[in-house]
């Protein structure tokens, strides 16, 4: 892959390595022509690497979540380019965008998007069945992902019997069970108290610093602030951003500040 | 005033010496706001004075220890008893600089909201690597869980900070507009108005 254009991994504590997950080149999209063109994005350029959560910030009409739709191929870029795990997404076929929106990215949305009359482990395994992998495998798989995030009892409820926590629990699990590595997440705290909304936040952070990539869209600073790295979108563009440092830099910094 | 109230809290505990009250006082917030052994000693002596607190003999070492008395036990109720005064705020660097922004030559206010909603989810961020690292295990005794509960006010405190400055650039690009859409609404000199009003004036006036 060209490395011309692809900036050098944030220094940031999580310490993210290796070639990116994702990456947004140029990318533009526009809505309509002429007197009535709109400009969802204007050039944007971000690359995700493995270990990395992402949070994207901007008020609402800035471009959050075309970003989102287009970086999981949901949407077709005016230009620029999508590249998912080394592979530019324009290149494959309908059928090849399927696939790899089925192998390689998962997505989390604020309502959840459970389908309700399967159980939560056959949510899970859903899209591997799909993918071809055996009824049977699957749901070890389904079963295994929902043990390791301590759900295992309501492997067997539908999503009606399930909180809203839990729900979102669930979609982060199918969102990331087989290979996939992309976790694509829009507002994905949206209609959780703040308790729930952070045991989801947790979830999604130990996802990535277990070698997923991650970018969530979100309102909430609070929420952000798991991310390494806030992008500040206004009017499609990318206008600023924030990495982390290391906490033991902070300790050791004190933080009399402002309250001394 | 806390570290006065703080030292009291902790003498509740037992009879204490003053660089031990400074280490315990400093687990107990995370070493957020760290004390010099100067001011846990004035702290003691004003305490000492105002009858809260007496010498209480020393330990083996030769450490010279001080123990609450009733009156101390009595006041520091009535402090847990107390809300926190928040009527009268104290004054906002951030608050004058943007007031100070609008309308100021040669400045993008929007430039000034930015940097500091940067600046502040930066620190969010390092906050919340901190209190995801006191998460990482289940906080087990009481400096543990009184630190957790410490780091967490920093993170709430802060966040009321990116939610107003979003608050502030939607609110100014409204503003733009209107003023863009009607220009009699043009600001010119503001006309005087006498002397400036304090909020709490202002609170009282609409009684």
């Amino acid at each position: 892959m060209p490395a011309s254009t692809t900036p050098p991994p944030p220094a940031s504590s999580g310490t993210p390595g290796g070639s990116p997950v994702l990456e947004l080149r140029a990318l533009t999209r526009t809505h309509g022509s002429g007197i009535a063109e709109v400009h969802a994005l204007r050039g944007i350029d971000l690359s995700v690497y493995p270990g990395e959560l992402v949070a994207v910030m901007g008020p609402s009409g800035s471009g959050k979540s075309t970003l989102l739709t287009l970086a999981g191929g949901l949407d077709t870029a005016t230009s620029g380019q999508v590249v998912i795990e080394g592979q530019d997404i324009s290149a494959l076929g309908p059928k090849g965008m399927a696939a790899l929106r089925r192998r390689s990215v998962g997505y989390v949305f604020q309502d959840y998007n459970l389908i309700p009359a399967l159980t939560a482990a056959e949510n899970i395994a859903l899209p591997r069945e799909l993918d071809g992998v055996s009824v049977r495998k699957a749901r070890k798989e389904a079963l295994a992902a929902l043990a390791e995030m301590k759900l295992a009892e309501i492997a067997d409820r539908f999503p009606d019997e399930m909180s809203g926590g839990q729900q979102q629990r669930v979609a982060i699990a199918r969102a990331l069970v087989g290979d996939r590595r992309l976790v694509l997440a829009d507002e994905p705290t949206g209609a959780l108290d703040s308790e729930t909304g952070e045991a989801v936040l947790a979830l999604l952070r130990t996802r990535c610093d277990q070698g997923a990539a991650g970018v969530m869209v979100t309102h909430e600073p609070r929420y952000a602030a798991w991310a390494d790295r806030v992008v500040f979108l206004r009017d499609g563009s990318i206008v600023d951003q924030t990495v982390t440092t290391g906490a033991d830099s902070l300790l050791a910094a004190g933080t009399t500040g402002a309250d001394a | 005033m806390s570290i006065r109230h703080g030292l009291l809290a902790l003498l509740e505990r037992g009879p204490r010496y003053g660089s031990q009250l400074r280490t315990e006082f400093e687990s107990r917030t995370g070493a957020t706001w760290p004390l010099n052994v100067g001011q846990v000693y004035t702290t003691l002596s004003r305490l000492e004075r105002d009858g809260l607190i007496v010498q209480d003999g020393s330990d083996d070492s030769g450490h010279d220890l001080y123990a609450i008395t009733d009156d101390g036990r009595t006041e520091l109720r009535t402090w847990f008893g107390t809300p926190v005064d928040r009527t009268s705020p104290p004054r906002d660097e951030l608050a004058i600089k943007l007031a100070m922004a609008v309308g100021a030559p040669g400045v993008d206010i929007r430039e000034v909201i930015q940097s500091q909603r940067r600046h502040t989810l930066k620190a969010m961020q390092d906050y919340t690597r901190l209190k995801a690292q006191a998460l990482a295990d289940v906080p087990a005794d009481r400096d543990e869980v009184a630190w957790l509960l410490v780091v967490e006010q920093l993170i709430f405190q802060a966040e009321a900070e990116p939610r107003w400055l979003d608050h502030c650039e939607s609110r100014l690009v409204r503003l733009a507009e209107a003023a863009a859409t009607e220009p009699s609404a043009e600001p010119g000199p503001a006309p005087a108005r006498g002397p400036a009003r304090s909020i709490a004036d202002r609170a009282r006036a609409k009684r």
